[in-house]
């Protein structure tokens, strides 16, 4: 029986051995069904692999090599989205237990915490990965800016990419409040009264009563006037449903455009500088392929691909995706181990009489917290308001064409961003040195109005010291490119100078400590 | 507008095409009805009723409160005063990004951002754009009622 095949007996075999025959055929019917381009071990069936797949189909067939170097892009990319992935899964285990409700939210963290089976280590997880993505997703817009990916066709995928930094920031800080522990309400009563605080600008025109929009973003986010049950369903409807979705979509968004745009950016002459490519590789398209695109009606901007053959690239399928999975993997190693190092915090229950002290936002805001513990507007909304449409608009006023590709490409280059670190990095510390020293103007002159304090502080100072340090740029070196290398260093430079000294130098009451061993105790 | 007879076709720079004209009010129909749609269902999460505890609550001050000494209720921020002129309540929740200050004898501290007050609520230092108000207090039998929801000028005393 089993050395017959279904075609050479079919007229004779009866309908009970057909039916036979066909279980006995089922895993590889089964197979073919579900991946209809067979093995992808040919230019053809690569390809299929790629555009027969709804998950694959978002990149291109094949990948040039410039974007699977290492340098290019160091995967930051793929990392951010893979610690994405990581939170969802952890995210919608954590679902199963979590209860969002003021005191019973903070108990089922407990449970969470010392009853559920790996409960504790998922959550550390969840922590680890959020945490990563804000991290990759900043390294990931540096590498973009430094390499000049931005520029055209790329600018709009510029503008999502700082999108999604905004939503990964607002994922990090829904998901701030939903433990209520004291660190969680504390940081929220914080970050609601940093959305009124354009109020301290009402206030000072004395036009609240009629025009007051942060009273409004505040009730929006709140649903009540202070930090309570409302506050935490919206919280918590914010972090499970409308940012994820949001985010989701502009992630599809922002990966298609890459491949809309014509692939990652590099060098005019990057085949060149390749040197010589590999031989197992070439020549490519032995067979003639299944489906030809007109690729210069679908691609905006030069492409390679006019006029020349795809030399440099090779089959996404395995190349790039196997570059991909091994990012993946890597974060994945990196979340659990640190899950496994580090316990993710949680401290007592919400106590709204008693404010945590030093309250302190998560890490990535504490930079922030620096700056509104001069003005709360200028420090929470203005500054940040203005950093954000400065990064956006970089890709529109930087036309240039030289260095596209490249680290620290374009005119200035490397020379600039080194002296750009140390103008960046000893602005604040000088500003940060002299407020902490001798005190701020309401120490000074106690009478002077508000509005004088809004608009005069070290966050304002330090805005302009690097908006006219790039301005300085752009004339010496004649190119906005310069400026805006010397802009965007200094940014990160400044991000980083104070999140530094808001989370290990200032203590209770935002007090200055070289060290939290120097704390009071109480 | 000079318009060639011979190429009538739909893609001929006219002033503006009947069905271009009929397609864009369209558009803009629909984009409108869109926007006001979502202006309109920005009005369910915005609260109407808060479930915020009552502002107005009643206090009875302990004979041994002395000047200068705040008494402050259970689960309630506001710092409440008694001299010879009367009584009066100081809100404790700072106006920079409303943590609960703490009181102590030279006046107010904010354990978040390092603003300082003084007893009547002036702002000495820090990052606080406004003074911490004054609240309504009147007097109902031996109970003095503190209202969280109302100010008044500072120096208001109620006897």
């Amino acid at each position: 029986m089993s050395t017959n095949t279904p075609n050479q007996t079919n007229q004779t075999r009866s309908g009970l051995e057909k039916f036979w025959d066909n279980i006995r055929a089922l895993p590889s019917r089964f197979r073919s069904a579900a991946f209809r381009t067979g093995v992808p071990n040919t230019d053809r069936s690569r390809s299929s692999f790629v555009f027969g797949n709804l998950f694959l189909h978002l990149h291109s067939v094949r990948t040039h090599l410039w974007s699977l170097k290492w340098t290019t892009t160091m995967g930051l990319g793929i990392a951010t989205a893979a610690a994405f992935l990581i939170t969802l899964v952890t995210g919608v285990l954590l679902m199963f237990y979590y209860k969002p409700y003021p005191d019973v939210a903070y108990l089922s963290m407990k449970d969470i915490h010392f009853v559920v089976p790996t409960g504790r280590f998922i959550r550390n997880i969840h922590r680890w990965a959020a945490n990563i993505m804000v991290v990759t997703v900043i390294l990931h817009m540096a590498r973009a800016f430094y390499t000049a990916s931005y520029r055209k066709p790329r600018e709009f995928n510029w503008l999502m990419g700082i999108a999604l930094l905004a939503i990964t920031l607002a994922m990090s800080f829904t998901g701030y409040l939903l433990p209520w522990d004291q660190l969680a309400y504390w940081a929220i009563t914080i970050g609601a009264n940093i959305a009124q605080s354009p109020r301290e600008l009402t206030d000072a025109l004395g036009m609240t009563q009629y025009f007051d929009p942060g009273g409004l973003i505040r009730l929006l986010l709140l649903g009540s006037d202070n930090v309570g049950p409302e506050a935490l369903i919206r919280f918590y409807l914010l972090h499970i449903m409308i940012l994820p979705l949001m985010l989701g979509m502009l992630m599809g968004v922002h990966f298609w455009r890459i491949r809309k745009d014509g692939g990652l950016a590099r060098p005019a002459d990057a085949e060149a500088r390749l040197g010589e490519l590999p031989t197992t590789s070439y020549p490519v398209f032995t067979q003639a392929p299944a489906k030809t695109y007109q690729l210069a009606a679908i691609v905006r901007g030069r492409t390679p691909m006019v006029g020349r053959g795809p030399e440099a690239t090779v089959p996404s399928m395995p190349h790039l995706f196997y570059a991909e999975l091994a990012v993946l993997m890597f974060t994945v190693f990196l979340c659990v181990a640190l899950a496994l190092i580090s316990d993710a915090p949680l401290k007592e229950l919400a106590n709204p009489a008693v404010p945590e002290n030093p309250a302190k936002a998560p890490w990535y805001f504490l930079g922030l917290q620096e700056l509104v513990s001069f003005s709360a507007f200028m420090g929470g909304i203005g500054v940040p308001t203005i950093v954000m449409t400065g990064l956006g608009l970089i890709p529109f006023l930087d036309r240039e064409e030289n260095g596209t590709g490249e680290w620290f490409g374009g005119t200035g280059g490397w020379p600039v961003v080194k002296r750009a670190i140390a103008i960046g990095l000893a602005a604040p510390i000088f500003i940060e040195t002299i407020a902490i020293r001798f005190g701020w103007i309401r120490e000074w002159f106690p009478q002077v109005p508000q509005i004088i304090i809004t608009l005069i502080n070290p966050a304002t100072i330090l805005t302009l010291t690097y908006a006219l340090y790039s301005i300085y740029l752009v004339k010496r070196h004649n190119s906005t490119r310069a400026g805006a290398l010397g802009l965007f260093t200094c940014f990160l430079c400044g991000f980083l100078v104070l999140t530094i000294i808001g989370t290990y130098l200032r203590g209770p009451n935002w007090v200055f400590y070289w060290s939290p061993a120097y704390w009071p105790k109480h | 507008m000079t318009t060639n007879p011979q190429k009538q076709s739909r893609l001929d720079p006219e002033p503006i095409a009947r069905r271009d004209f009929l397609g864009l009010s369209a558009l803009f129909a629909t984009a409108s009805t869109l926007l006001f749609a979502l202006l309109g269902m920005l009005r369910l999460p915005k609260t109407a009723v808060l479930s915020s505890p009552a502002k107005k609550f009643p206090v009875v001050l302990p004979d041994s409160l002395a000047v200068g000494e705040a008494f402050i209720p259970t689960g309630r921020a506001v710092a409440i005063f008694r001299d010879d002129k009367g009584v009066h309540a100081v809100s404790t929740i700072c106006t920079h990004l409303g943590c609960v200050v703490k009181n102590n004898p030279q006046g107010f501290e904010c354990p978040c951002h390092g603003s300082r007050f003084s007893t009547d609520g002036t702002v000495t230092k820090g990052p606080a754009p406004q003074p911490l108000p004054w609240l309504k207090v009147t007097r109902s039998g031996d109970k003095w009622i503190v209202d969280e929801g109302a100010t008044v000028a500072k120096g208001t005393k109620a006897t």
